[in-house]
């Protein structure tokens, strides 16, 4: 009888320990942190090594949900398809242009790139640009699983981001199609 | 009792009508039936009393006599409710069937529904091309014509139901469901979704405000126009503000760049009563609440939060209002 109850108590302590994740809809527009995208990659002296910048959007499984959703709703989908490219490169694959850091994304959605994609400047939010920042690194695998997409809305072809296996991240200098 | 705008006992349409019908043929059946078998109850308990001051033990053999008419009261309250059951079963299916019925006029109107997380896209079809518009929210249909809707789901399901004119219909993603209604009297008339999709679901409803063929024929017309021209410096810069930012990403406004899908078209909002899939008054505050804030206003909707200049809120608060 003292076994059980042990094990029960122990049982509900367990569970709760566990953390529920947070998902913040109201966040005041004074705490939005813009992050500085640097115009041009070229600076004197010998190249730097570039620390890699966490955006707290990639701990969420929210958020890179949100990001998922808003890929296909701000038409992203419409130039990169759902990460195998189209008119826009392939952003399942290991073949990074740009860089493969959040920042890098973040720099790209904003400042938009040469040979079409579009600079979204004070079109997206800032934290929906970190949503989708992160869910574009998810479609590569770069995440931790527990916050990958599980599972895809529509009837798709692809694997679901969290069952892609990790891709290492390849600096490439040219778009990979002609 | 036949008071309210989301009444299903108000009824204001043949659909609803049935229902109505049907709820108090049950209501008046199983209240009398629920009556008799009260008083029963209560005489049965009051007869126990008085037989148990006579005998000390419990009579396992009663007579004869009294076995054969407790066993005709059994017999006949069983065949009774098997009559009243079936009786049910058949108004039941009847006015099923008169529902789901094909609209009995083609001449009606014909509505698209589509059901998003969480708000209702409103598109009227018509023959005449440039007869075909998108609203949201807001359902205006004329007295006494059948309307046809083809309901959708973009999303997840959800569920058209508007009380007083009729029953409830699901929106299926990837499935076109269609439901007729008619409204028999002018008046206006809530209506909710009714299955449970998401966050928001209570906040997803909208209105149908049933009006006469005059009024409904003046509201086309102002609808179908491209948008209103900005006059005042306040309006243009406002416009500017609106296809500068974030707005054009979701929004369309006809007869401006703005020409996205993801989010209610915005072309006459200030025409419409409410704001937020009728979660909101459509008033200036309401308005400025909604467009810098809408996360406080309903958590979790589709809706970013937007961090303008406070001249620059201003400004497109005056043109979002200058949309009629």
């Amino acid at each position: 009888m003292l076994k059980k109850f042990l094990l029960c108590a122990f049982l509900c302590l367990f569970v709760a320990s566990c953390t529920r994740e947070k998902r913040t809809f109201s966040q005041p527009p004074a705490n939005f942190k813009s992050y500085d995208v640097t115009m041009s990659a070229i600076r004197p002296g010998s190249a730097g090594v570039q620390q890699p910048v966490q955006m707290p959007s990639e701990e969420h499984a929210y958020d890179t949900n949100e990001g998922k959703r808003l890929f296909t709703q701000y038409n992203c989908a419409g130039c990169h398809a759902n990460g195998g490219g189209g008119m826009g490169p392939p952003l399942m694959d290991d073949q990074w242009i740009y860089g493969s850091n959040s920042e890098n994304i973040y720099a790209t959605i904003v400042e938009g790139r040469p040979n079409g994609m579009p600079s979204f400047r004070q079109k997206i939010p800032d934290n929906q640009v970190q949503q989708i920042a992160a869910y574009v690194r998810s479609m590569s695998g770069q995440l931790r699983k527990d916050v990958e997409p599980t599972r895809n809305d529509t009837m798709n072809a692809r694997r679901s981001e969290q069952r892609t296996e990790r891709k290492t991240p390849q600096q490439t200098t040219a778009p990979p199609y002609d | 009792m036949t008071e309210g705008i989301q009444n299903a006992l108000n009824s204001a349409g043949p659909q609803a009508d049935s229902i109505a019908g049907l709820w108090w043929l049950m209501f008046v059946v199983c209240s009398i039936v629920f009556v008799l078998v009260m008083i029963a109850l209560l005489l049965a308990v009051k007869n126990r009393t008085r037989e148990s001051q006579f005998a000390a033990t419990p009579i396992l053999e009663p007579p004869p006599e009294q076995e054969r008419r407790r066993r005709n009261v059994v017999v006949t309250c069983v065949v009774l409710t098997a009559i009243i059951l079936f009786v049910f079963a058949i108004a039941s299916f009847t006015t099923g069937r008169s529902m789901s019925a094909d609209m009995p006029s083609k001449n009606g109107l014909t509505i698209d529904v589509t059901g998003f997380q969480w708000w209702w896209e409103i598109r009227y079809q018509d023959v005449d091309a440039s007869n075909i518009f998108t609203t949201a929210n807001e359902i205006h249909i004329p007295v006494g014509v059948p309307v046809t809707l083809n309901l959708r789901a973009n999303d997840v399901i959800h569920s058209f139901w508007v009380p007083n004119l009729a029953g409830k219909k699901d929106l299926i993603p990837g499935k076109s469901n269609t439901l007729w209604l008619q409204a028999n009297k002018p008046g206006v008339y809530r209506g909710q979704c009714a299955e449970y999709c998401g966050m928001q679901h209570a906040h997803m409803a909208f209105w149908v405000v049933a009006e006469s063929q005059e009024q409904f024929n003046a509201w086309r017309q102002n609808q179908t126009q491209t948008s209103v021209t900005p006059t005042t410096d306040s309006q243009k810069r406002g416009q500017q503000v609106f296809l500068s930012s974030t707005c054009v990403m979701c929004h369309k406004i006809n007869g401006t760049p703005a020409a996205s899908n993801v989010g209610p078209n915005l072309t006459h909002v200030a025409s419409r009563n409410t704001i937020a899939a009728a979660t909101l008054s459509n008033t200036r505050d309401h308005l400025y609440q909604w467009v810098k804030d809408s996360q406080s206003v309903k958590p979790g909707n589709r809706m970013p939060q937007h961090n303008l200049a406070e001249a620059d809120f201003q400004a497109l608060l005056d043109y979002l209002q200058s949309l009629k």
